[in-house]
């Protein structure tokens, strides 16, 4: 008997029991269930929440493979500089692989399991399917956190947004805040040593800290919101040989991961657009700022507020928060001229966070959970706004 | 009880769980939010507007039948300052530390709803003795939810209990410490206690559906 009908029986046989759900699951993950629709009409439709889902996995397949290598690349290279003089031969290595599974693929399983796990109580517990919704939270997880996050912490965090985040308003489709992003406001807010600073973005910096072979893990924000000079080229930048959380830093991949969502139609494209004008614009209003010698290089703000306007698009995590964070179908805005609105705010507060929080340096994840909140708003008006324009209409019509 | 008939008897106890002020009135919740980093404040504070309550109940139900009406909230505001201020001085002159944690939130006891709302609801109405049960039932039923969330909340914020440090020492690496657990700092932070009230909210209606409202 094949194992999809030795699943199948499965299920028959829990049917209608506590732990259906938990079975149904399964079976729905790896095939599809032998149920068809009887009766009435009905749409056929090739996108369902499980091909949806997987979408979005795929395309996040390369951003984690990258960041694998680079976990173990900026380890290296923290240690050995020379490194850096010929990256594209020091990359995709072993040595650096080896790296990326002794600490990435930790975070992605921890992440999955113990997420999973609350989703399957709570399935059970209230009696509702097992929903997909948790599968991409599960991969966005590990790519936003930084490498040496330890796992109790992820697993902590994890239990914290699942339950908190989305349990709490009906599971997936209901939450009003990213679970993921949840997951990572947690952290840092709980674990601020572990979140932020110096130490915490390349491999093993925070054991040989105050040692003699102590390395630097500093991220260019950081060094930028201390005025220091970055040793990194535009070109590593946009490629992605930098420190930073594990899956955030490769501009290039995470445009191609838009490319295939926006090409699939899974992925809002004006949202994402929106996002980096609002971005550009509010660089573009500091770099003005700092033109009119309002700031001058005393300030505390000039490092990241002289960064050109088009460097704040690749540093930092505003490139995978606009790709992956800000276009999550239930917590964005759900009218087209919403999208706009929403993408064009969250850009232009992310860069504002980004200058003016000098303990940590980015604010991504906070500008997308603050309009998380404001998106029904943005909505609401939206949708008044084109009544009323339609009864205006209406009204000159019949007059 | 014997000392209580039974109509006494549930006057201090239904505001302990099916009338709770903080869970389910959702009743001064402005201290319960910030004054419970830690267990110490969390209990002077629950002694503190048990003390306010308990009297001020009484206070208002002797005066009930001499305050006009049109001045009742002028007349409730002066007998809960008094009383405020008298828990205010025998916290500085005997708790000093203790008062400085607490700062201005002694103080804001006056604006605590749950007093307002049972010199009008129930004082206004009711005889003394009556009026105190009142006012005790409510205060420790306050008290109660304050010490629940001080408690999570000084244990995985900070460690200790009371001051005592009952994970072991953070900086000498003790206990749970050597191990690589860490404090919680978001514990520690006023968005904390609204969750952790929240999910006793949620326990507490698991429990009893009938909480449950309509919608």
């Amino acid at each position: 008997m094949s194992l999809k009908q030795n699943l199948h029986n499965l299920k028959e046989k829990y049917k209608g029991t506590k732990m259906a759900p938990a079975f149904n699951a399964i079976h729905t993950f790896l095939y599809l269930p032998n149920e068809v629709t009887h009766g009435g009409t009905h749409i056929k439709a090739a996108d369902d929440l499980k091909r949806t889902m997987n979408t979005v996995i795929m395309s996040l397949i390369p951003v984690l493979i990258f960041g694998m290598f680079n976990a173990g690349y900026q380890h290296y290279a923290a240690i050995d500089p020379s490194l850096r003089t010929d990256v594209l031969a020091n990359f995709f290595t072993w040595d650096n692989l080896w790296i990326g599974i002794i600490k990435v693929l930790p975070l992605v399983i921890v992440s999955y399991g113990v997420g999973l796990a609350v989703e399957f109580v709570f399935a059970v517990i209230k009696g509702h399917e097992v929903e997909e919704g948790y599968l991409v939270t599960g991969m966005l997880v590990p790519l936003i956190v930084p490498v040496d996050t330890p796992l109790w912490m992820l697993a902590v965090a994890v239990i914290f947004g699942v339950v908190i985040g989305k349990e709490v308003f009906g599971g997936t489709g209901m939450n009003i805040l990213n679970p993921a992003l949840t997951i990572r406001a947690f952290l840092f807010f709980a674990y601020p040593t572990w979140m932020s600073g110096d130490k915490v973005w390349v491999h093993d910096a925070v054991n040989r800290a105050g040692t003699a072979d102590a390395i630097s893990g500093e991220t260019i924000l950081g060094s930028y919101a201390q005025n220091q000079e970055v040793i990194y080229s535009n070109w590593d930048k946009f490629m992605g040989f930098i420190p930073g959380s594990v899956g955030e830093t490769s501009t290039l991949l995470i445009l191609l991961g838009a490319a295939f969502l926006i090409f699939t139609k899974i992925g809002s494209w004006r949202i994402i657009l929106s996002t980096f004008i609002g971005a550009a614009v509010m660089g573009l209003i500091f770099n003005a700022v700092v033109d009119a010698s309002i700031i001058t290089e005393s300030s505390k703000f000039y490092g990241l507020m002289n960064t050109v306007w088009w460097e704040h698009l690749m540093i930092g995590g505003l490139a995978f928060g606009a790709v992956y964070m800000a276009t999550d179908p239930v917590t964005a805005s759900q009218t087209n001229k919403g999208k706009w609105i929403y993408g064009f705010l969250i850009g232009f507060i992310s860069i504002m966070i980004r200058v003016f929080n000098p303990a940590y340096p980015e604010g991504v994840f906070l500008a997308i959970l603050l309009m998380n909140v404001f998106a029904p708003t943005i909505d609401h008006y939206v949708v008044q706004g084109n009544v009323k324009r339609r009864l205006k209409r209406a009204k000159v019509k019949t007059a | 009880m014997g000392l209580l008939s039974k109509k006494d008897a549930a006057l201090i106890k239904d505001p302990l769980l099916d009338n709770n002020p903080i869970t389910i009135q959702v009743l001064g919740i402005c201290s319960a939010l910030a004054i419970t980093a830690e267990l110490k404040a969390s209990i002077v504070m629950a002694i503190s507007v048990m003390f306010v309550l308990g009297l001020g109940n009484v206070v208002i139900s002797l005066m009930r039948n001499i305050i006009p009406s049109k001045i009742r909230i002028i007349v409730q505001l002066i007998v809960v300052a008094t009383l405020v201020i008298i828990v205010d001085l025998v916290l500085k002159a005997f708790a000093y530390e203790l008062s400085k944690t607490l700062s201005v939130f002694v103080g804001l006891i006056i604006t605590n709803c749950i007093i307002m709302g049972r010199f009008e609801a129930f004082a206004l109405g009711n005889g003394p003795w009556r009026s105190f049960l009142d006012g005790i039932g409510n205060s420790v039923g306050y008290g109660v939810i304050l010490i629940i969330v001080g408690f999570f909340r000084e244990l995985l914020g900070s460690g200790t209990l009371l001051g005592f440090k009952v994970l072991g020492d953070p900086i000498e690496k003790t206990g749970l410490y050597a191990i690589g657990y860490e404090n919680n700092g978001f514990m520690l932070l006023s968005p904390m206690a609204l969750i952790v009230v929240g999910i006793i909210i949620w326990i507490q209606r698991t429990k009893n559906k009938s909480l449950i409202e309509e919608h």
